[in-house]
């Protein structure tokens, strides 16, 4: 199967250690994380983690089979990025002459819509977000015009399709274990099984 | 005195709230759960546990182990053959550390343990303070859960919480850190409350009918069916229920390392073991039933060989508590996820009685050939020099299948695992996923505090009781009455058969030498004998089982004997070579 880069959303308790206790998933499999974020979420002591890794469908589901199976962890989900509305935000230190002297300059922050953060005199810090690869011809072109520091940040995701956690929460905070707490892709296969 | 009275007298005392110190809250919750046996080692960091267990001292039981790593083995062999949580207790630094080995291990097998390591005070963490390691980060990889608590009103609901983890779902070993100043910190105890349930800790996926239901269509349908099992049936207490589906359907059955002894030997449908040293027929057979029904088990790499020319013809019906293991290594055609105590009986319903003797008979047919090729001559060897098998076989009459076999890892564990007779289940203890040298020994011990009433035989090689000899301590000052029988054929015995098979014969390192076992043994005041002989076998191995108390017995076995069938690392379950 082949790779692609998939985003992973994941809802947990908020307790100490949970980033180590996740990365060591993927490290044990020499899997690489590109990105990783983690937050709150809707949900009040509900924490949030979007990690983002290029692999392929069948080792993302196990993984994300191995990381709900972490006792902290109460839901793992994992989407394509046309599944997702998803955004990295950036920083950009960049020279105050450079904006003053290269009329360029200016027109190329115009046109990736970023916005001044800081002004200096001898430096202006501009914000951006959007894909990655904006942001990485955004930098490439700065890189041409003594750009001092550059910092991007983690890959934050909504998924199209997500009602978001509450109406989950309640379920998992029922006694009984939950309907859905594995899918499978059984059930929609059913004559392809039975014809042996 | 009157119920009115009594009424005033409680109205008229103000609730006492009861002061505890984080240590006796740990020792209240060990005995709250049931706890009766703990296998342990002092120090400077969990001293204030022990100075309160000085006080508990009759109603746990505290068994010091020689060496942390026997103390966690010791209690893995507890859990096994008790079917409860089994205890460690270590110190902080290198005495945590020492469990290590027996969480990776426990982790693997799923063995249900509550290990208890004590820290540094709170104040002194990150500062390389005397004996401080970090535990949790440490373990966390081969625990199910770890938690370190810096404050004692925490104990009651995270030992609570512990065993709960422990024990429910797919068991596995739990590992809680407590600092010495919560071990001494004073707080009002409100009482111990168990634990049943955590919102994000799932034990027991729902049972879906509508996965029983193909499942039991496509059992309905097969011409083939055949079942392999593991350990599941016997974490999940589902002996009874296994036996049941099997004898409806007709099923031949075959056991993986783990899941010997969940349905007895002597079974007319028991068909052997899987696996890399397992039965013939069982692994070509693999490669030739039209439904394979898994259960309880977690189709590991010694179990099916290679992966792309495994039972690639079979539907796949996988019975497993723990979702991960769906599809993991083997696509299954139909899951049903859920513990198969629940399972087994709705799908025993939904199936026909199936008259599949004619199919059974293939498995036998190709018994025969192994028995010929391999099995006979194991067990009736022409030479002078005794095999592992017959030691086993004879071992297998005089205890008639109803001892503990405990087994450390390597050929003795692969020769045991093929020849021992089981009758009843919680009977097998070994390593069977980690591979732990040195395990059999300690195991042996807490096995037999787990089943005290049993015969308990730890079969050991000449390598493996050397990394833990000196559990014989153990032995000598609590009285275990554990059978120690070592094979020794002067080898590391399964290291040397792959350097003769796959390595030109260079034997590289396998040469180990021995120091005079019996001799070791009266050092620690346990009775021994050690025999070469076929004619001395027999009344050896009587003597040693008849000895009330522990009984060493060394049997010199042939020296460069091969643990036959083999499926060679990377080929198919259908390539076993009988030689």
């Amino acid at each position: 199967m082949e790779k692609q880069e998939y985003t992973i959303t994941l809802y947990t308790e908020n307790s100490i250690g949970m980033i180590g206790r996740i990365s060591g998933i993927f490290s044990r499999r020499k899997i690489n994380i590109e990105s990783l974020n983690t937050s709150p979420s809707e949900v009040e002591g509900i924490h949030r983690f979007t990690i983002l890794i290029t692999e392929s469908e069948e080792v993302v589901r196990k993984l994300c089979r191995q990381i709900e199976k972490q006792v902290e962890v109460l839901k793992a989900y994992f989407n394509t990025n046309d599944e997702l509305i998803w955004q990295e935000q950036a920083l950009y230190k960049v020279p105050a002459h450079v904006i003053a002297e290269k009329a360029y300059v200016e027109r190329l922050l115009r046109q990736y819509g970023a916005n001044v953060v800081v002004i200096r005199n001898d430096y202006i810090v501009f914000e951006t977000a959007g894909h990655r690869e904006e942001i990485d011809r955004l930098t490439e072109e700065l890189g041409k015009y003594n750009l001092i520091e550059f910092v991007r940040g983690a890959r934050i995701a909504i998924i199209k399709e997500s009602a978001g956690f509450h109406s989950k929460l309640i379920q998992f905070e029922k006694t009984e274990p939950s309907q859905e707490i594995v899918e499978n892709e059984f059930l929609d296969q059913q004559d392809n099984v039975f014809t042996m | 005195m009157s119920t009115l009275e009594k009424t005033e007298k409680e109205q008229a005392a103000p609730a006492t709230i009861q002061q505890l110190s984080g240590s006796q809250a740990v020792l209240e919750a060990l005995i709250h759960e049931g706890v009766d046996t703990i296998f342990g080692y002092p120090g400077g960091a969990i001293m204030p546990i022990y100075d309160a267990l000085y006080d508990y001292n009759d109603k746990l039981t505290h068994i010091l182990v020689r060496h942390e790593q026997g103390g966690i083995h010791a209690a893995q062999g507890y859990a096994r053959t008790s079917g409860r949580v089994g205890v460690a207790f270590a110190t902080s630094g290198p005495g945590a550390t020492n469990l290590v080995t027996g969480l990776a291990d426990a982790m693997i097998d799923s063995n249900p343990i509550v290990c208890i390591t004590g820290q540094v005070f709170a104040s002194l963490l990150g500062t390389d303070a005397f004996q401080e390691t970090d535990v949790i980060n440490i373990t966390t990889p081969v625990t199910k859960w770890n938690y370190q608590v810096t404050d004692a009103t925490e104990i009651p609901s995270v030992l609570a919480k512990a065993f709960y983890i422990a024990s429910t779902g797919r068991p596995g070993p739990v590992l809680i850190d407590i600092t010495k100043n919560a071990q001494l910190q004073l707080f009002d105890y409100h009482g111990y409350e168990f634990c049943n349930h955590i919102r994000s800790y799932r034990p027991k996926p729902i049972v879906r009918n509508e996965y029983v239901e193909q499942a039991a269509q496509l059992i309905n349908e097969a011409k083939k069916p055949f079942v392999i099992f593991g350990q599941g049936i016997i974490l999940g207490k589902a002996e009874q229920e296994f036996k049941t589906f099997i004898e409806k359907g007709g099923f031949p059955a075959a056991t993986t390392v783990m899941g010997l002894s969940a349905l007895e030997t002597d079974h007319p449908q028991h068909v052997g073991m899987l696996g890399m040293h397992g039965n013939y027929a069982p692994n070509v057979m693999t490669n030739e039933c039209d439904v394979l029904i898994a259960i309880g088990m977690r189709f590991d790499d010694r179990v099916t060989g290679r992966l792309d020319k495994y039972a690639k013809q079979a539907k796949v019906v996988h019975l497993d508590i723990d979702p991960a293991e769906i599809d993991k290594n083997v696509k299954a055609t139909v899951p049903v996820w859920g513990d198969c105590k629940e399972t087994l009986p709705l799908l025993t319903d939904l199936i026909k009685r199936v008259d599949h003797s004619k199919w059974l008979q293939q498995f036998r047919e190709l018994e025969k050939e192994e028995i010929k090729e391999v099995i006979y001559d194991e067990l009736n060897p022409t030479s002078e020099v005794l095999t592992m098998g017959e030691v086993i076989n004879v071992l297998n009459e005089l205890t008639g299948g109803n001892a503990v076999i405990v087994t450390d890892v390597g050929q003795h564990q692969m020769v045991t695992c093929r020849y021992a007779k089981f009758n009843s289940s919680n009977s097998n203890v070994t390593s069977g996923g980690l591979g732990t040298m040195g395990f059999g020994l300690p195991a042996a011990i807490g096995a037999w505090y787990g089943a005290p009433k049993r015969d308990v035989v730890a079969i050991i090689g000449d390598g493996g009781i050397q990394m833990t000899i000196q559990e014989l301590g153990t032995i000598m000052q609590f009285g275990a009455k554990v059978k120690i029988l070592i094979l020794n054929n002067e080898f590391l015995g399964m290291v040397r058969q792959w350097q003769q098979l796959f390595h030109d014969k260079r034997y590289s390192f396998v040469n180990i030498t021995s120091p005079d076992f019996v001799a070791v043994a009266k050092g620690y005041y346990i009775d021994g004998n050690k025999i070469s002989e076929r004619k001395d076998l027999r009344d050896a191995l009587k003597t040693m089982l008849d000895h009330d108390g522990s009984y060493l017995l060394e049997v010199m076995v042939g020296k460069e004997n091969n643990v036959f069938p083999m499926v060679a690392q990377g080929t198919s379950v259908s390539e076993i070579r009988l030689k």
